[in-house]
């Protein structure tokens, strides 16, 4: 099924609660309007459009927009075909169900946005941070995440290798300044001797 | 199988941390094993939190993230260009397949016809990586459960492929070869020759490492009826390349989402059939890699006679440029299957990159994978799974 023919069978089934097929300039996507309906709506993919695997879960931070936005590719190994739902969350607590109870691999990658985007996967049997150590703070994937200065005594940053560093072309135009300024000093000498 | 994973403790909470969670278990007198994160056969730094009951394992909890470098944090720092390098470091045993996915992944944000000549070299390249990824995943597991002649067999031949790639790009292991819109450098005199000769060198080496392991008889006792893995499982968690082909599924990212010159090349897709055992056992995802490295090399052959003249780079402006919100997700098979970028442009670099590989899905399996097996079937599982630590954690 082409991405129109997948949307309009969504559309048929939800109805308002699926957003319009967005700009097909790269990859078309529809948006689920509201959070709640994930599961429901995962449900109908999985069943009766045939999704039976989601293949990537991303998450992506628009401060600007004040949202963070959860992608989510499906795809069809039995009809061989794809498609991709995107979900708007407020970004100062973001929270959405879970869809572990869909599809398995959501486990892992639902893990993963919640370790670096700090979005609330409810429902989630295992909810953890799988990259950062566990005590970490903050989620480094936001768009304003500042470092913190140190984690159990180690500093986290360090200085620059290239701090004061001169690159050789610098030096040399430098060198044949400094010359160039004592060379006439030089001459001055003779002369007056 | 959420409840089995909670176990008997109190409700896990969000702040609860790995110990916590392993508290959870109730104390039943079963052993809780550390395996990693230095450990030879988990193929870089993981951990495992293993409960046994003597040699039966109860469970595995997989822990990674030792290697996390934030790559795709990195991503949103530096150029399009710039990035390159960086994309090697996702998977340093089949770097040159994270050098494509992103090569094309802006390319398609920007859409740029990349040159004949380009496509072949990016394919001979890649051809020849995988070839080399795949005797290191043989050769690793056949050590990992015991036999250590194996390896020095696999590690040899991969010699002749690290020379040729020197010879290609430079670099050994990080090979920053692709770019966007081409290939760094065109193919070196009589490349084509040596290539062939590899080939011609190597089909014979396959038809020897069949007979000497493949189809030991002791090796296929160890690996037979193992770990299987069903189609439903495996599509359910996602597993990707030879691991979902091992269990069954045909599906093979160069053939059912086409994409560079591999829709002119003709190749067979190697799937597990339950030959010495059950389909989707260990040693099927074993065969499906002996069976893809000939495949490889069918591919090599035929891009080496039909490789055009022509330009390797496209034109390309000196600083790239994307708008901002235009986003591309490409799939591409890498030596560990259906490895996918999803790019977001922003300007002079990514406003963000999510890379989806192989091994991060493939760890997820584990677990419940684990239950029941014996505590040294653990590592012929985690090595016929060819999980990479760096492309795990990224």
């Amino acid at each position: 099924m082409t991405a129109e023919e997948i949307h309009a069978q969504l559309a048929a089934k939800f109805g308002e609660r699926i957003g319009p097929l967005m700009p097909p300039n790269k990859d078309s996507w529809a948006l689920v309007n509201k959070a709640e309906d994930l599961i429901e709506i995962g449900q109908f993919c999985k069943g009766e459009l045939g999704f039976d695997c989601l293949i990537n879960l991303s998450g992506v931070d628009w401060p600007k927009k004040n949202q963070i936005e959860i992608v989510y590719h499906l795809y069809s190994y039995s009809k061989r075909h794809q498609f991709v739902l995107k979900v708007q969350l407020d970004r100062t607590a973001p929270s959405l169900p879970s869809l572990e109870s869909v599809w398995k691999s959501a486990d892992w990658l639902e893990r993963e946005q919640y370790d670096l985007l700090g979005v609330e996967f409810r429902g989630h049997p295992d909810l953890r941070r799988i990259m950062m150590p566990d005590d970490w703070v903050g989620h480094p994937l936001r768009k304003d995440y500042k470092e913190q200065a140190s984690w159990h005594n180690i500093e986290t940053t360090r200085e620059s290798p290239l701090d004061g560093f001169v690159r050789l072309d610098d030096l040399t135009k430098r060198k044949a300044a400094a010359t160039a300024a004592i060379v006439p000093a030089a001459e001055k000498k003779e002369v007056l001797q | 199988m959420s409840e089995a994973r909670r176990g008997t403790g109190p409700e896990p909470t969000m702040d609860m941390t790995n110990k916590e969670v392993m508290k959870r278990i109730e104390y039943t007198g079963d052993m809780l094993l550390n395996m990693g994160p230095q450990h030879p056969s988990t193929h870089g730094v993981i951990n495992f939190l293993v409960q046994t009951d003597g040699e039966v394992m109860k469970r595995a909890i997989p822990e990674v993230g030792y290697l996390h470098r934030s790559l795709e944090k990195i991503a949103e720092k530096c150029t399009y260009n710039g990035y390159m390098p960086y994309t090697d470091r996702i998977d340093y045993i089949a770097a040159m397949f994270a050098n494509q996915g992103w090569a094309m992944a802006i390319e398609r944000l920007l859409d740029v016809k990349v040159p004949r000549r380009a496509e072949y070299c990016r394919v001979i390249a890649c051809e020849l990586n995988r070839i080399s990824s795949h005797l290191v995943a043989v050769g690793t597991m056949s050590m990992d459960i015991g036999a250590v002649t194996p390896f020095p067999y696999a590690l040899r031949e991969r010699e002749f492929i690290n020379d040729l790639l020197e010879e290609l790009c430079g670099a050994r292991l990080t090979y920053n070869y692709l770019r966007i819109g081409g290939v760094a450098f065109d193919l070196p005199e009589s490349y084509g020759d040596k290539v062939l000769t590899f080939v011609d060198h190597f089909e014979k080496i396959l038809v020897e490492f069949n007979r000497l392991i493949t189809y030991n008889e002791i090796f296929v006792q160890r690996l037979a009826n193992l770990a299987p893995i069903s189609p439903e499982l495996a599509i359910e968690y996602c597993l990707v390349g030879p691991n979902l082909r091992g269990s069954g599924v045909k599906f093979d990212v160069r053939r059912d989402i086409p994409y560079s010159i591999y829709p002119e090349l003709q190749f067979d897709i190697p799937v597990g059939r339950g030959e010495l055992g059950v389909t989707g056992d260990c040693w099927d995802r074993f065969w499906v890699r002996v069976a893809e490295m000939r495949e490889s090399c069918r591919i090599l052959r035929q891009c080496i006679a039909q490789i055009p003249e022509g330009e390797t780079m496209a034109k390309m402006p000196r600083k790239i440029k994307v708008p901002e919100g235009v986003e591309a997700s490409v799939r591409i098979e890498s030596a560990r299957g259906d490895m996918q970028y999803y790019v977001i442009g922003g300007g002079e670099n990514a406003y963000r990159c999510k890379v989806r590989t192989g091994s991060f899905t493939a760890m997820g399996i584990i677990d419940p994978l684990s239950r029941g097996l014996m505590v040294a079937d653990l590592v012929a599982l985690i090595a016929s799974l060819d999980v990479v630590a760096p492309e795990i954690d990224r």
